[in-house]
């Protein structure tokens, strides 16, 4: 190969944390000006690399070269002057600055900020037009849809002189047709010379986007393909190591009785703020009902009242025989002991505690029942025992119930999380983000898992970002916009491309509207 | 060994161990600042502590006292809280106590005066914490910012009361007349006596007993009833504990009156036990005393028995060394307390880092 156009070059690159092997004598060869996947597993070790690339983390032993310049960085600030930006999961920006002050964070200059702020608005516009990435820069940030702002944070690497991007699952809270706006400009940067690194775990987006793909799996890189010559199943396989079913094969839905009735509901988030309104729709016993959206139009809000933790500000639900309105709340305890599970969206921070064992995890919301307290006594033997049985029904790995729960993978804390609310054989199931951050080995348990409720005559409402999930899962599908339900399908009729019309459809409207004001 | 005990070890054990030793050694470096030789003070001051019974009493005494407001700091902790307001909370409660044994009928059986006086010092604590935690609770206003006000609000007030209203007729001194003998704590020195062992004299009484008695319930109640888990869950992840159906303001609420009844304790070893009246200042620095006893005892009743006992070795051999040694003052206590704060609270996990460092080869050895 060609030494000049290689971008980046790994050898070797070797990272412990403690126990944990996390990049396994890793090599890697990125030419200049091709887009580059990285796919893998979660923990497979693609975000440490990347880490390492971008100064966050030192690589125990191994080389880096950047344009082959011998690299090892101690700090981003390292990274961005040898020419590398990064694009988080997260964006990175001050919601209350506007997009210019934003770019120039962090390379502000002098004591006063005019000048720098003069100079970014030339270089920008300048960016802008040579690879379509048009932005107001003089809007704060957090009016920006979030498609804008993942633009802003492209600009902002470029603007630091970026000649490699590294972006990390890019298109997580993209709608499809955001997705494709994306895609278009990586193209446009290609063409201008720069090198992108898409990590992401969408297999159909390597297929789609990339030149070239590296897989990794438990620390070590496991191969390197050019894109034209591998398939989805082949990736798959390689990811974890054996043949996966992609596609869940499932039967036709038995629809029975509707268990819950949401009628006209409207609701406010914890900050007051009116995020769902005149949502109607019923759940029936026997059918999963998926909720489709981009994060943040509503969903999450009402999946919490749905699940007891948010109060309604109109409207009524009617759930197994109770009636929730404004007036009478039934709290998430309540609504356990009626027959109503919750997994929660946030898995990390509401469905589990990072500090609490297994088995105290395993007792979230049902710390009160009979079985396990004798008088003020909380029996610790029983609590453990419950958990134990409930990791070995649902697989999870280690079956410890005193290891830590943030010491599980992503995967088995999910798994473990899905095992307490089944297992207690409630009647209608609440699921957000069922297999967010899980491995794929992982996903295609728990989907099984959901698929065996709802034959076995649950309610489900599933709420997902991943609008491959509600299509392969759900038996109807309604889909939010802006707090308000913007469509109703069945899932066999469902497509892509409609539902993303119906995801973005009062997103566009807005926006159209927000021009007319202007 | 798992990598998980080992870490629970490092946190539970070495990092502590570690922090005191680092703030000895600072402590050392104070006294070679002021001319006096760290090695000779060591032996003073555990000669003070331990040496001879009279010092042994006194440590232990002192240690009851940092035995009440650790527990009451760390069982706010539990719930995500940090409680300053330790100081005043034992101020009210000694005023409960006080109470009971001034105006109960004297010839009742200390068997029921003694329980109704503890019973006054865990109300009148939880009445005083009550407050900051409904604001906290309902009003958003923080409760360090409170607590801490209300020590102030405590110090006013009793020094109002012991002026105005409990102090005895024709004394000059603010403090109330004796409590009734039924309602004293027995001394150890007697309750010894009484079995014709002979010791020397000490404040030393029978609420050592009464705090390892609330350490063990403390100990019971947050790892083995439906309620501590509660709390626990709440401090951990309050979205985790509404999830689960938790409310975590009645949780402030209630936490706050449980950490605020503890720290009224340390009325029944000053008042009940030792001084048989209330006075002004009996809490004086045992609240913020309480503060490094549960950091240091990672809140946990066994970690703040030990932390304890540490303070309580500081407070009698540091008095003793002050005695003996022409240029250290009496506030070299708040010297070593203040360093010992700082090396087990704000750095805590200093050594964290090497140590996981250097059992990593052992690690890998595995």
């Amino acid at each position: 190969m060609d030494q000049s156009n290689i971008a980046i070059e790994l050898t070797d690159v070797d990272k412990h944390f403690g126990a944990v092997h996390a990049n396994d004598k890793v090599n890697l060869s990125v030419k200049t000006g091709t887009i580059h996947g990285i796919v893998g597993e979660n923990g497979a070790g693609k975000s440490t690399l990347m880490s390492i690339l971008y100064g966050f983390y030192q690589a125990d032993s191994g080389q880096i070269k950047v344009f082959n310049k011998q690299f090892r960085a101690t700090s981003s600030r390292q990274s961005i002057e040898a020419g590398i930006g990064m694009v988080h999961q997260h964006f990175m920006l001050v919601d209350n600055f506007t997009v210019l002050e934003n770019v120039i964070l962090g390379s502000e200059g002098g004591a006063l900020i005019t000048e720098s702020l003069d100079k970014a608005r030339i270089e920008l516009t300048r960016l802008a037009k040579e690879y379509g990435l048009e932005v107001e820069l003089d809007v704060p940030v957090e009016s920006l849809s979030v498609g804008m702002q993942q633009r802003v944070e492209i600009l902002k690497g470029l603007y630091k002189g970026a000649k490699v991007l590294i972006l990390d699952e890019p298109t997580g809270v993209l709608t499809p047709q955001e997705s494709d706006e994306l895609f278009r400009i990586f193209e446009a940067l290609k063409k201008q010379g720069v090198t992108i690194i898409l990590i992401t775990h969408k297999l159909r987006e390597i297929m789609n986007i990339t030149d070239h793909v590296s897989v990794m799996r438990a620390g070590k890189m496991v191969a390197h393909r050019q894109t034209s010559e591998t398939n989805p199943e082949e990736l798959a396989e390689l990811m974890i190591g054996r043949k996966v079913l992609l596609n869940i094969n499932k039967t036709k839905a038995k629809s029975g009785p509707p268990l819950l009735v949401a009628n006209n509901l409207e609701i406010h988030n914890e900050q007051g703020l009116k995020r769902v309104s005149e949502v109607s729709f019923e759940a029936r016993s026997g059918e999963i009902l998926g909720i489709a959206g981009v994060t943040g139009n509503g969903q999450g809000t009402l999946l919490k009242a749905l699940a007891g933790i948010l109060p309604l500000s109109k409207g009524s639900i009617k759930i197994l025989g109770e009636t929730i309105s404004p007036e009478i709340t039934l709290n998430p305890e309540q609504l356990r002991n009626l027959g109503v599970a919750h997994v929660p969206e946030d898995r990390q921070r509401m469905g589990m505690i990072a500090d609490f064992s297994a088995s105290e995890t395993a007792l979230l919301g049902y710390h009160n029942d009979k079985e396990i307290n004798q008088g003020i006594w909380l029996k610790r033997s029983s609590v453990k025992a419950n958990c134990e049985s409930i990791m070995e029904a649902f697989d999870v790995r280690p079956t410890n119930p005193d290891l830590k729960s943030s010491n599980f993978s992503g995967g088995n804390q999910q798994k473990l999380i899905l095992a307490r609310e089944f297992e207690r054989d409630p009647e209608v199931l609440i699921i957000g983000q069922p297999t967010r951050g899980v491995d794929i080995g992982a996903i295609e348990f728990i989907r099984k898992r959901i698929i065996e409720m709802r034959d076995a005559g649950k309610a489900i409402i599933l709420i997902s970002v991943e609008l491959e999930e509600i299509m392969s899962l759900s038996d109807r599908i309604i889909v939010m916009c802006d707090g308000e339900i913007t469509g109703t399908v069945d899932a066999s009729d469902a497509d892509e491309a409609t539902l993303g019309m119906m995801m973005a459809n009062a997103l566009i409207s807005q926006e159209k509207s927000n021009e007319a004001q202007l | 060994m798992t990598r998980d005990r080992r870490l629970s070890w490092i946190n539970g054990l070495l990092l502590p161990l570690f922090n005191v030793l680092t703030a000895f050694l600072a402590t050392a470096i104070v006294f070679i600042l002021i001319n006096v030789n760290p090695i000779e003070a060591t032996k003073i001051l555990i000669y003070g502590a331990f040496g001879y019974e009279e010092g042994i009493g006194y440590t232990l005494y002192y240690t009851t006292n940092f035995i009440f407001t650790g527990l009451a700091v760390a069982v706010a902790f539990h719930a995500g809280l940090f409680n300053i307001g330790g100081e005043g909370q034992a101020y009210v409660g000694g005023l409960g106590t006080a109470l009971v044994a001034l105006y109960i009928d004297p010839t009742l059986s200390a068997w029921l005066i003694i329980p109704l006086g503890i019973f006054g010092g865990l109300l009148f604590g939880a009445m005083w914490a009550i407050i900051p935690a409904y604001l906290q609770a309902y009003r958003g206003s923080h409760i360090v910012i409170t607590t801490i006000m209300f020590n102030f609000l405590a110090s006013a007030l009793m020094v109002y009361l012991l002026v105005h209203v409990l102090r005895e007729m024709g004394q000059m001194s603010p403090q109330s007349k004796d409590f009734p003998d039924s309602a004293w704590i027995p001394f150890v020195h007697e309750v010894f006596a009484g079995m014709g062992i002979k010791i020397a004299q000490s404040p030393l009484n029978l609420s050592i007993f009464i705090a390892l008695i609330f350490s063990a319930l403390v100990w019971f109640f947050l790892w083995h009833t439906r309620w501590g888990f509660a709390i626990r869950a709440t401090g951990k992840s309050n979205d985790a504990a509404v999830y689960s159906g938790i409310n975590p303001k009645k949780i402030i609420v209630v936490t706050m009156c449980i950490s605020g009844a503890l720290a009224g304790l340390v009325g029944i070893n000053e008042l009940m036990g030792v001084q048989h009246r209330l006075l002004l200042d009996f809490n004086y620095g045992y609240g913020f005393g309480g503060i490094a006893v549960a950091l240091m005892g990672r809140n946990h009743p066994i970690g703040i028995i030990i932390a304890a006992l540490l303070f309580g070795i500081l407070y009698q051999g540091g008095m003793d060394l002050a005695f003996e040694m022409q240029n250290v003052s009496r506030h070299i206590i708040v010297v070593m307390q203040g360093l010992v704060i700082l090396f087990c609270g704000g750095l805590e996990y200093l050594y964290r880092p090497i140590l996981i460092r250097f059992l990593a080869p052992i690690e890998a050895s595995e």
